[in-house]
């Protein structure tokens, strides 16, 4: 083996590494953000680390690791259904945490839905008297 | 070098995946604990990945993009369906 081809498999293995680490470490900050964020709104920032940049990360790993290129695109599949599916299940949790108020209202600096869902009780409370 | 990887981020992960599990049995509302188990979930797909790139295999692959594919049908399930049942304002 030409000692170029070694300089650069040690290279590729250092980034590697370094991207192994640092996508287990998005793991521990989602943990951390767990159990130490007050309400269940910023309980959702935090869990959003691994799934989507440290899914990218430890799949960039794995790309290079391999060492061929037809992998790259189902590696892209992975995290492209990654960053589709995610929003839907982050909306659907944050709106019906939002409904049944499992969040600190003092901790918000605005908050724009209130007006929304005012609005559509007042009009389901006149659909109800109405009817 | 890949042996201490392996072994460093097997330690992270453990922890990670036991504060996501505290917060499984603790959390308050049931919202929290779907958040918790999407989070042990993303650690059960990190584990699969580092397992796969410090082995050089790819047999976890088509259950990593299945995992991604489908894994966010639980919580929207849960979060559809999810009740307050409680009286007035969560205070804790």
């Amino acid at each position: 083996m030409s000692p170029e081809a070694n300089l650069g498999d040690n290279v590729i293995d250092t980034v590697t590494a370094v991207f192994l680490v640092a996508g287990a470490l998005m793991s521990l900050a989602a943990a951390v953000g767990l159990l130490r964020f007050p309400d269940l709104l910023s309980r959702m920032h935090a869990a959003t680390k691994p799934q989507v940049l440290g899914l990218f990360l430890l799949l960039a790993a794995i790309g290079l690791q391999m060492r061929t290129w037809w992998v790259w695109p189902v590696l892209l599949v992975a995290w492209i259904f990654q960053l589709l599916t995610v929003p839907v299940s982050a909306h659907m949790v944050g709106r019906s945490g939002y409904r049944t108020k499992h969040m600190h209202r003092e901790l918000l600096s605005s908050d724009d839905l209130e007006a929304v869902v005012q609005k559509a009780a007042k009009s389901a409370r006149d659909e109800a008297s109405n009817g | 070098m890949m042996q201490i990887v392996l072994a460093v981020t097997a330690v992270i992960l453990s922890l990670a995946a036991a504060g996501a599990i505290l917060r499984i049995a603790r959390g308050p509302s049931l919202l929290d604990r779907v958040l918790a188990s999407d989070v042990l979930l993303a650690i059960l797909g990190a584990a699969l990945c580092i397992d796969m790139a410090v082995n050089r295999h790819l047999n976890n692959l088509m259950l990593l993009v299945a995992l991604s594919v489908v894994g966010f049908i639980g919580s929207v399930t849960v979060a559809r369906f999810v009740a307050d049942r409680r009286e007035q304002t969560h205070e804790s």
